[in-house]
């Protein structure tokens, strides 16, 4: 479903945090066409999360474009309307739910949007059946585990409706059942989104693609290939398998 | 942890919508922290006691919920009756016991356990969630009533990082004590919260930028507006009203 309409392009954005002197995103460039399902698997600090909050209107860029859905965003007034249509899943759950309790916390975003209080709820249930987890409805928010919470966030992400999908490391600190949850939702779901994992396992169960990122420039390059193989040192004093 | 104990329950009261309930207990608390007569406070206390049973809330629960309130009193039991000038009643060396000190003593005791269950009666048995929405129907501004929802939702994150701090302080060998390494420690732990709190709540702005917030309160309460509340609060005002006619003219009726 690849018809390369562009949805996200960055050109040349150069950003640095304020009284930092490390360019965090050196003149990256950086395409997301509808249907790509994009995985990013790159070392700590190399910029990763910032890339995400700056498509978001998040993090102000020092200089280059920002092109979403073909219209340049400069300021806060452009990136407004933006942000409802891309779905953001932060690192960190307890970020994302504010509100007393889950239904509250999914209604939410619905509610910004000007539905009423109805429809609002009606959307919020339809996502937490969607995501299985119906039950959590009236559960306080703070009570909940670190599985659930991520899949509240994501229910709470998912009632946007958006159109592309930012994930901010989404199995960290999961175990493997609501990763393979996670694997399924994303699996079965029908949007664009770009991953951000180190659990090489999780991006290649559910992404077509795998970028890098380096000195604050994406690597899209195909020659660039990551990618896992086994090989056995069976000779020397201890043999070995290197995974 | 902050428990909402009473805040689930299936009686009158907390059908009652939580706009009503907070008119009532702001007026009753007030009425009752301002009655200056001990046969009237214990006519409060009785109402009380009546909406305490209205909520049909477990007497064991409420008693250990006001249970703080008593250590407070009983500092005022011993200090208030040795200090307060007036009859002495008794008189143990130096020790001067005075009627007027027992009697404000037991005023103070009255009237602070009445208002806690106006208090737990009315407020306690609503989430925080409804306090909100209550509280945005009596108009209160929108950033108070974020104010309350974001410290009653982030309380418990911030304890949890307090305790990880102190886990991963005292994993280092790190014991209290009462000298200046141990004050500097705290001070750096409570540093360290602070930063991270501020940290935390830069996310959670951005995190509400992302789902299209525009600083407006929306609630999911529905409380039918029926007339039970309008009943509930005319029956709050005449016995208010009851109640103050008679402290005006208490002389009348108890011959003060």
């Amino acid at each position: 479903m690849n018809n390369n309409e562009n949805i996200i392009k960055l050109e040349q954005v150069v950003f640095s945090y304020p009284g930092s002197n490390i360019t965090t995103l050196n003149h990256l460039d950086l395409e997301i066409n509808r249907g790509d399902r994009l995985g990013m698997m790159a070392p700590n600090g190399s910029g990763k999360t910032t890339l995400l909050h700056t498509i978001m209107g998040l993090c102000k860029p020092n200089s280059g474009i920002i092109k979403i859905f073909g219209k340049q965003l400069k300021n806060e007034k452009d990136f407004a309307p933006i942000r409802t249509k891309i779905g953001l899943l932060f690192q960190d759950s307890d970020d994302q739910l504010f509100c007393p309790t889950v239904l509250e916390d999914v209604a939410f975003g619905p509610l910004n949007l000007g539905f009423s209080q109805e429809d609002a709820i009606k959307i919020a249930r339809e996502t937490l059946a969607k995501l299985g987890i119906e039950d959590f409805e009236q559960s306080v928010t703070h009570r909940m585990s670190g599985g659930q919470k991520r899949l509240v966030a994501l229910a709470a992400v998912l009632a946007m409706q958006p159109e592309v999908l930012l994930l901010d490391e989404p199995t960290a600190g999961l175990d493997n059942k609501v990763k393979n949850k996670l694997i399924n939702i994303l699996n079965n779901i029908d949007i664009t989104f770009l991953v951000i994992s180190h659990e090489f396992d999780f991006i290649k169960a559910v992404t077509d693609k795998i970028y890098s990122m380096e000195e604050g420039r994406v690597l899209t390059d195909d020659k660039i290939h990551i990618h896992r193989h086994e090989h056995v040192h069976k000779h020397g004093r201890h043999p070995h398998v290197h995974k | 942890m902050i428990e909402e104990k009473f805040a689930f329950g299936n009686s009158f009261i907390h059908r009652l919508d939580p706009k009503a309930r907070i008119i009532a207990v702001i007026i009753l608390s007030f009425a009752a922290a301002l009655c200056d007569n001990l046969n009237i406070a214990i006519l409060y206390f009785i109402v009380s006691i009546v909406f305490i049973g209205l909520a049909k809330l477990n007497v064991k629960d409420v008693f250990k919920r006001i249970k703080p309130v008593f250590w407070f009193l009983l500092m005022l039991w011993i200090l208030l009756p040795i200090t307060f000038e007036g009859e002495i009643i008794y008189k143990f060396y130096w020790l001067e016991i005075s009627t007027e000190g027992i009697i404000m003593c037991c005023k103070i005791t009255i009237k602070s356990i009445t208002i806690l269950l106006f208090f737990t009666s009315l407020v306690a048995t609503m989430n925080i969630a409804s306090l909100g929405n209550g509280l945005h129907k009596l108009y209160v501004s929108d950033k108070m009533i974020f104010l309350l929802l974001m410290s009653y939702r982030y309380i418990a994150v911030i304890e949890d990082e307090y305790k990880r701090l102190l886990r991963a302080a005292k994993f280092r060998g790190f014991k209290p004590k009462t000298n200046v390494h141990s004050y500097k420690t705290f001070a750096y732990l409570a540093g360290m919260l602070f930063v991270r709190a501020s940290l935390r709540a830069q996310r959670v702005h951005q995190a509400m930028l992302c789902r299209g917030f525009n600083k407006k309160f929306y609630t999911l309460d529905v409380y039918e507006s029926d007339r039970s509340n309008f009943i509930f609060l005319i029956g709050v005002f005449i016995t208010l009203a009851t109640l103050v006619v008679l402290e005006l003219y208490q002389g009348l009726f108890f011959g003060n």
